[in-house]
């Protein structure tokens, strides 16, 4: 069968081999209300309040949203608006901490009997996508449609990333645990764990590991990026095609990181809500490259000095992957759930000028879902949504294939997504 | 703490440029150059050169007038001149040859709006200008190694020169009096660049193997024509090496590889460079047999030019997880 992918890059995992350290406490923690897509959460704290590790600071009513917890005992010292990476603003809560990490007294392991404890438990958890998507896990797992299979996505196919197969190498039965509870509570027989084939380790470890239980296996694939792109990830490890408009739940499947999954076992264990993370902190401007366990809302800066990254010479910070992750604009912006790597990168040449199109033809070889860029650029500049929506490009998923390869240094995916916006501003699908 | 740069990702690019690709496409084309120079003497590699300068110094002109950034440096125009030179006989005065560059980089490429812009291909239009306006001294052959018997300076005299008196030839596509072996290396008369298919072939799989062009097209290209040449020699009982003949003689070789991969003026999808590929095939063949040209290159390549954007809007890929229009419908 036929395999989807995009382009081959250079993989640059320096910190594969880097055990994940604890991140020292961060005088001050930044925690936004809003760190998941959906509804933005209400601080339940106020200025002065002392808060305990663990605790409950934000929450709302609506289902697509997921409640936010503290990381760190101290005393809240304002709650201030915040402009996050997409530019939006939500509120933030920034606790001084006191140095003790007491626990908050309501943190205890769920009591989980049935599907409906379960997904109620994940909600309390706080957990929301951690791949980097941050979409809420409790939605995710009550789709409407039957589902048979559960995809876990464990493919990291960023350059640099390590964070997931550090979980993987580190903690492997915390996956597979984490999967069995899932499979359990939602009814499903069956699941996939898919990793990128440049992790032979982390392949070798949940083979093994999955053996003693029925349902489970491990596909290894290809080394080509977007392999964790959902849509490729479901094509290549189960030949089902999510089509337009699509959910993978009406391909009766679920993916989920397998970070995330990992998460959900430790806290049906634990009762310990989603409070920090494993990042990767790598790129030309680290001194120490590193996997830390990083406390949510700790400011980019401190987690750059653990690094001992020279921030003078930085230029350029990514929240995630250099292919889809944020580059954001302050020291101050703090680490949020989804961050699985912090990247900072010296000054490089500058950016190259964008040339005209010489029909090469290269974005479209490159992109998995074979879509035609050039036509779809054009179809833009002459606000063609018709064209537009013949060219599908709703389907674009931002992978930024095409613009990697783009001889002519065209922001080919960012026109993409121009496109997309102008399709949707017009009551397009 | 510096200024942080932020942008839209990814943030990383591939090291391949346009510039790179044209450079690798001369490249390619170095071993067509020597091969020229080597047959067709000096001359053949001042006309190259000459061709090189003239179609940047055009192209210099050209973005001035019409106040836009300088493209000079992407190379395009240094690969038409040269594609350009390459179409031409050794000896064709330089006037004409330099005629020819400034319409190809002027009329052909800018005026439609410079690279990306062209719908024809300049290197091919400008030679079939040239071919009807300077048509005898476009015809007009010197044998390989002409050079050797040529006296003082006639080495370097243009078409006409009384000096290469008894020294031109008619090329073996209308005589049909080569050896195969003779025309696949390349000593026989014709154009500089075409008359090797040898060193065209170097040069393709070098394209091929680095991925900048597409095996499609050519395969297509000289598979319809072999295909149509079969089926003739079938009908009419000729001998087979009829059909090689047809590949190896002309400027087919060249066409379809450096013409017909032209990523400007051919389909942009994998369908559409095997549609386009037949599509020369088939008219090389046609204007060769029943035309009153002798070859039909040029004019294949130009013709299905025209017929690209269709090409493109027919050949459209089925994106992964799209819905065929009729199934919207009834949704």
């Amino acid at each position: 069968m036929r395999k989807l992918g995009g382009i081959k890059l250079s993989h640059h995992k320096n910190t594969e081999n880097c055990q994940s350290v604890p991140l020292p406490l961060p005088a001050k923690v930044c925690i936004p209300m809003s760190m998941h897509i959906g509804a933005p959460c209400e601080p339940l704290v106020k200025k002065g309040d002392i808060v305990t590790v663990g605790q409950k600071i934000g929450d709302t009513e609506a289902f697509m949203s997921a409640p936010i917890h503290s990381s760190v005992s101290g005393k809240v010292t304002a709650i201030s608006d915040y402009r996050m990476s997409n530019g939006r603003t939500c509120k933030v809560v920034e606790i001084e901490t006191d140095g003790e990490q007491t626990i908050c007294p309501d943190v205890k392991s769920p009591e989980v009997n049935d599907k409906e404890s379960f997904l109620r438990a994940v909600r309390e958890s706080g957990l929301v996508g951690m791949g980097g998507a941050s979409f809420p896990t409790h939605v995710k797992l009550a789709p409407k449609q039957p589902v048979d299979t559960l995809c876990i996505n464990a493919a990291e196919c960023e350059p640099y990333i390590t964070s997931d197969y550090r979980q993987m190498v580190e903690a492997p039965d915390e996956v597979i645990d984490g999967i069995v509870q899932v499979m359990k509570y939602l009814s499903i027989e069956k699941c996939v764990i898919g990793i990128e084939s440049n992790k032979p380790e982390a392949i070798r470890i949940l083979t093994e590991k999955a053996k003693t239980y029925s349902g489970i296996t491990v596909s290894a694939l290809p080394c080509t990026y977007p392999q964790g792109a959902e849509k490729v990830l479901i094509y290549n490890t189960l030949g089902r095609i999510v089509m337009e408009g699509q959910l993978p739940a009406d391909q009766g499947a679920i993916v989920m990181n397998v970070s995330s999954v990992a998460f959900v076992s430790r806290y049906l264990k634990t009762g310990m809500p989603m409070i920090s993370r494993m990042v990767t902190i790598d790129g030309d401007a680290v001194g120490k490259r590193c996997n830390a366990v990083v406390p949510v809302g700790t400011p980019v800066k401190d987690v750059l000095a653990f690094a001992e990254c020279d921030t003078e010479k930085a230029e350029r910070l990514l929240y995630g992957g250099p292919m889809m992750g944020v580059s954001i604009s302050s020291f101050d912006d703090p680490v949020i759930k989804a961050n699985n790597a912090i990247l900072a990168f010296k000054k490089n040449e500058p950016a190259p000028k964008a040339s005209a199109c010489i029909h090469c033809g290269r974005c479209i070889s490159a992109c998995p879902l074979d879509l035609m860029p050039p036509d779809i650029s054009r179809a833009y500049a002459a606000k063609d949504v018709d064209s537009l929506n013949k060219l599908k490009v709703m389907l674009c998923m931002n992978c930024g294939c095409c613009t990697y390869v783009c001889p002519a240094k065209r922001p080919v995916a960012e026109i993409n997504q121009f496109a997309k916006a102008l399709v949707t501003a017009q009551g397009g699908k | 703490m510096g200024l942080l740069t932020v942008s839209p990702s990814p943030h990383i690019r591939s090291s391949m440029t346009t510039q790179r690709i044209m450079m690798m496409v001369i490249l390619a084309l170095v071993p067509s150059i020597a091969a020229g120079t080597v047959f067709f003497g000096p001359r053949a590699l001042i006309l190259i050169v000459f061709c090189a300068l003239v179609a940047m110094f055009t192209e210099l002109v050209c973005c001035a007038l019409m106040k836009k950034d300088n493209t000079i440096s992407d190379g395009s125009a240094m690969l038409t001149g040269i594609l350009l030179a390459l179409n031409l006989p050794a000896t064709l005065p330089l006037w004409q040859a330099a005629i020819g560059c400034i319409f190809a980089i002027a009329v052909v490429k800018q005026l439609f709006g410079g690279l990306g812009c062209n719908f024809a291909n300049p290197a091919i239009t400008a030679r079939i200008f040239l071919l009807l306006s300077v048509g005898s001294d476009m015809t007009s052959w010197v044998k390989p190694f002409y050079y050797l018997d040529a006296p003082a300076w006639g080495i370097f005299e243009a078409a006409g020169s009384n000096a290469l008196d008894g020294l031109t030839g008619a090329t073996p596509l209308a005589t049909g009096d080569a050896g195969l072996m003779e025309l696949f290396i390349g000593n026989v008369g014709g154009s500089i660049g075409e008359t090797s298919a040898l060193a065209i072939i170097i040069g393709g799989l070098f394209l091929i193997i680095t991925k900048v062009i597409s095996p499609a097209t050519p395969i297509a290209y000289l598979g319809s024509l072999s295909a149509l040449m079969f089926i003739q020699v079938l009908v009419t009982g000729g001998e087979m090496t009829e059909v090689l003949y047809a590949l190896l003689s002309g400027g087919v070789m060249l066409g379809a590889f450096f013409m017909a991969t032209d990523y400007v003026t051919t389909p942009i999808t994998a369908k559409g460079k095997i549609i386009f590929g037949i599509g020369c095939g088939v008219l090389t063949f046609v204007i060769r047999e029943f035309a009153s040209m002798p070859e039909g290159c040029s004019f294949s390549i130009l013709l299905m030019n025209l017929l690209t954007p269709y090409i493109d809007k027919f050949t459209r890929t089925n994106p992964v997880g799209a819905r065929k229009p009729e199934k919207e419908a009834t949704e």
